[in-house]
């Protein structure tokens, strides 16, 4: 017995260098999520004011920064096909993904972003540094509506019908592949299959 | 012509090491006194050749040697002479050769100051040193070689190194940290020393302690360094963000501190034999695994192992060899190494066992956040980031526990503590420090916060034990100054790191509960106050640096009170200027902020520019943190006391004492350090 608590330490290694062989190289799969065909949780949190360098011209941005901006809730998703990407400045998967997500906005994807238990000192100055990608932010500092929405840790994407229905979960970063393959095909289908009028 | 000379002198280093890995240790093996002879001029010839590489490498960076693929990538004409050199180290091969010289440092100063060990023990450590070098040689010259040509069409001009590397705290902290990490292979070659050689006394302690505390100094020195460079260049106002790059320094850190105080006992008392031989395996596999998982990108942007699968490979088979082969020899071999001494449950023994066991618990907590992303990428998670939530969670209260009890360990006696005289060491701390903290906080004005006064207390409680020990120890019949002159550098070494442990903490829990911060939009000639602070936006002005263009603002501050003044009245005298920047590096297109910082022992007055809003409006960002700098000071008072430590006269002596023909003989003498030689 007392021989074999000295291998303890040799198969915790082991076990942990399996995972990461069997790590180099695969591809994240996305993980299903509960509320797939579920509308968006119930939420009313306030929006990050400020600084939207990205969106709005810097002259005429009269607000200051610590603002507190209007109050948001799940009625944002209505009308439109949007992504919701869960964030946070202390992500730093989050700052990977961030370039590719002005990206996508660029071609007119509208993104809400929730900027996931983090300072909004913080969260407004990663926006003024980095660009902002999103066209509203919700600002979950307790994490209630990540808890609602099941968020497992950032980032994460979420792609909501013109219903406000989530039809798909991205766990991690959104990079060109993940967008091409799994998200870009969904998110083009639910915009086809809008009324003209919303489009 | 150059970078051909460094890259043969690199291969020419991994033939001696590879000799130096396998001529030694068969000599052991075989009872040859000529090959185990070699291991010396090995290490040094090692030494000799990685440092001619290494020069060659250097020299093509100060001739901006586009031609190489990794100058060009990390550097450029504009660039000043220092950042160049720095430049070296400021990217993936670069770290890499860095390693190796630093790494064939080591040995060579193993090989130099080693001439009071038994023959057979050197050689042994060297080999071992030389087997890890063979796996950095082998890294380098097949996926990572710095001194790849980018032939027949070079570059003009390089693409700059990033602009975050751009700082003096970057052209020491790396080194600094490498020292640390790559210095805990020596104590990691000891254990393997020991295990191979079936023998493990108070000796082997004795010689493995100042290796270890220097190499766990340098490592305190680089976490500093790298703390305050995030705090000062990164323009983000913290000074730990639990990084995955921070906390791969913090990891080997602890196990180097569960290391020290272990092997202490080891040596003092022959206990936790097993224990400590598995503490110096981690701590250097700590320090490869934070090497390598920073270096190759893995943890930051989980991309790296899929774009270049063969480096991916080869770092992981490396890890393999060297922490699974010596787990397994550990596992083999460390019940051979057998124990014969009890202490009570109250002791000094029982203390370091406490310290031992609150470490390990926070270093697997840490281990467990950082690669909890990696682990739930494999499992199909997706790629998630762990944040300072989870770390602050576990980490305050088991830093406070370990705070609380330090200081009763070091002051309790080996082998067994009266309780009476337990209660008379605590009783004068007990009452004196939650008064002395809540006086602090009413002095400083401040608001009495739960968490600011049970982190004061904590500190306060060490700092009081511990000076109380001094006084204790140092009484003496002549004189107080007798006595303290008594008093051992081991001892000394203690005192200032754990009293620096003290001042951390007091630095940290100020900071963390009294800072003040603004995020504004100011317009020029407006100004703001913060905690008694004013700051007057009083100009943007266009400045030029050698490589970068940037908008520098100037804020006059004044201290708002001061002279019936109340913010509104202007005229009143500021007494400092600030003068943040916003800088547009010209290779790269890079905005970088820079902050600007008025410091003092109790409070930074911290100044950054953010994006300009138009109308001359800028997003300013202001802070005002009380002792942040005692955080540093205590971090660099830990250094120092490790440093101390290690020139303890006892390390010297062995030189004379240990020329003897087997240490084994000598310790067998000692009922204590029996060995317990049952190679089964």
């Amino acid at each position: 017995m007392e021989r074999i608590k000295l291998f303890i330490p040799l198969i915790i290694f082991v076990v942990l260098a399996a995972m990461l062989y069997w790590g180099l190289g695969r591809d994240p799969n996305a993980m299903p999520s509960a509320l797939i065909s579920r509308p968006v949780p119930v939420f009313q949190l306030p929006a990050l004011g400020g600084l939207n360098a990205g969106n709005t011209s810097a002259a005429d941005n009269n607000a200051t920064v610590a603002d507190p901006g209007e109050v948001l809730d799940e009625s944002i998703f209505l009308g439109q096909v949007s992504l919701l990407n869960v964030w946070a400045t202390w992500c730093v998967s989050c700052r990977v993904e961030h370039p590719y997500l002005l990206d996508i906005a660029e071609t007119g994807v509208r993104i809400i972003g929730l900027n996931y238990k983090d300072e909004v000192a913080a969260a407004q100055q990663w926006l003024a540094k980095y660009g902002d990608p999103y066209e509203q932010t919700i600002v979950d500092a307790k994490g209630a509506l990540g808890l609602d929405l099941g968020v497992f840790g950032a980032p994460e994407t979420y792609l909501v019908d013109h219903l406000g229905v989530i039809r798909y979960k991205h766990i991690g970063v959104v990079d060109d592949r993940v967008w091409r393959t799994s998200l870009q095909p969904r998110y083009q289908l639910l915009r086809d299959a809008l009324p003209e009028a919303d489009k | 012509m150059v970078a051909e000379l460094g890259h043969f002198a690199l291969i020419l280093a991994f033939c001696l090491a590879f000799a130096q890995a396998l001529i030694p240790l068969a000599g052991t093996l075989t009872n040859k006194p000529l090959w185990i002879g070699t291991a010396r001029p090995l290490s040094c010839g090692q030494f000799v050749f990685v440092a001619i590489s290494f020069g060659c490498l250097v020299t093509a960076f100060v001739q901006d040697d586009f031609s190489l693929a990794y100058v060009a990538n990390n550097s450029n004409s504009l660039l000043p002479y220092y950042y160049k050199v720095s430049a070296v180290w400021g990217a993936h091969e670069g770290s890499l050769l860095l390693w190796a010289l630093i790494l064939a440092g080591w040995t060579l100063a193993v090989a130099m100051f080693s001439r009071s060990l038994p023959a057979d023990m050197v050689a042994r450590v060297l080999s071992v040193m030389g087997m890890i070098a063979v796996g950095f040689y082998l890294f380098m010259l097949f996926t990572s070689n710095p001194f790849e040509r980018l032939l027949p069409f070079p570059p003009m001009d390089g693409k700059d190194l990033n602009p975050l590397l751009q700082d003096i705290g970057l052209i020491i902290h790396p080194p600094m940290l490498y020292m640390g990490y790559v210095g805990f292979s020596v104590a990691f070659s000891f254990a393997i020393a020991a295990l191979l050689a079936g023998r493990m006394d108070s000796a082997w302690a004795r010689w493995t302690r100042p290796w270890t505390n220097a190499a766990w100094s340098f490592l305190t020195v680089g976490i500093f360094l790298g703390s305050w460079w995030a705090y000062y260049e990164l323009g983000w106002g913290g000074w730990w963000f639990w990084d995955p790059v921070e906390n791969a320094s913090l990891m080997p850190w602890l196990a180097g501190t569960a290391l020290i105080h272990s092997l202490a006992v080891s040596e003092k008392r022959g206990l936790f034999r097993s224990w400590t031989l598995l503490l110096a395996i981690l701590a250097f596999s700590l320090s490869l695994l934070g090497t390598f998982l920073v270096r190759s990108g893995v943890l930051t942007s989980v991309h790296a192992f899929a774009t270049d699968p063969t480096r991916g490979v080869f770092i992981l088979a490396f890890l393999g060899v060297v922490i699974g082969g010596s787990l397994l020899l550990f596992a083999l071999r460390s019940s051979t190494l057998g124990a014969t001494a009890s202490f009570s449950w109250l002791s000094r023994e029982a203390g370091i066992l406490l310290n031992n066991v609150l470490l390990v618990v926070t270093l697997a907590m840490v281990l467990l956040g950082t690669l909890y992303p990696l682990v739930a990428d494999v499992l199909g998670w997706g790629k998630i980031s762990v944040g300072p939530p989870y770390f602050n969670f576990f980490f305050v209260p088991l830093g406070l526990l370990l705070v609380l009890a330090m200081g009763v360990g070091a002051s309790l006696q080996w082998k067994r503590q009266g309780t009476n005289r337990l209660r008379s060491l605590v009783k004068a701390p007990l009452l004196l420090s939650p008064a002395l903290a809540v006086l602090w906080l009413l002095l400083a004005g401040w608001s009495l916060k739960i968490a600011a006064l049970l982190g004061l207390t904590a500190a306060l409680w060490l700092t009081l034990i511990t000076l109380q020990d001094v006084w204790k120890k140092s009484q003496h019949s002549h004189s107080r100054r007798v006595g303290l002159g008594r008093l051992n550098k081991s001892y000394w070494g203690m005192v200032i790191a754990h009293l620096g442990i003290a001042v951390l903490a007091i630095g940290i829990t100020l900071t963390s509960n009294y800072s003040d911060q603004r995020d504004v939009r100011l317009v020029i000639g407006e100004h703001i106050e913060v905690a008694g602070y004013g700051f007057l936006f009083h100009s943007v002005e266009q400045v030029r640096g050698p490589n970068y263009i940037a908008q520098q603002g100037r804020f006059d501050v004044f201290v708002v009170g001061a002279e019936g003044g109340d913010g509104a009245n202007l005229a009143i005298k500021p007494f400092t200027h600030l003068a943040p920047e916003k800088r547009r590096y010209l290779a790269t297109g890079n905005m970088m902020t820079e902050a600007d910082i008025d410091g003092g022992l109790f409070r930074d007055l911290y100044v950054a520019l953010g994006e300009p809003l138009g109308d001359g409006a800028w997003s300013v960002r202001v802070y005002v943190k009380p002792y942040i700098r005692w955080i540093w000071l205590g971090a660099m008072m830990i250094a120092l006391g490790g440093v101390i430590a290690a020139f303890d006269k006892r390390y010297r002596k062995t030189r004379v004492d240990v020329k003897q023909p087997s240490v084994s003989q000598q310790s067998e003498a000692s009922p204590i350090l029996a060995v317990a030689k049952k190679e089964s």
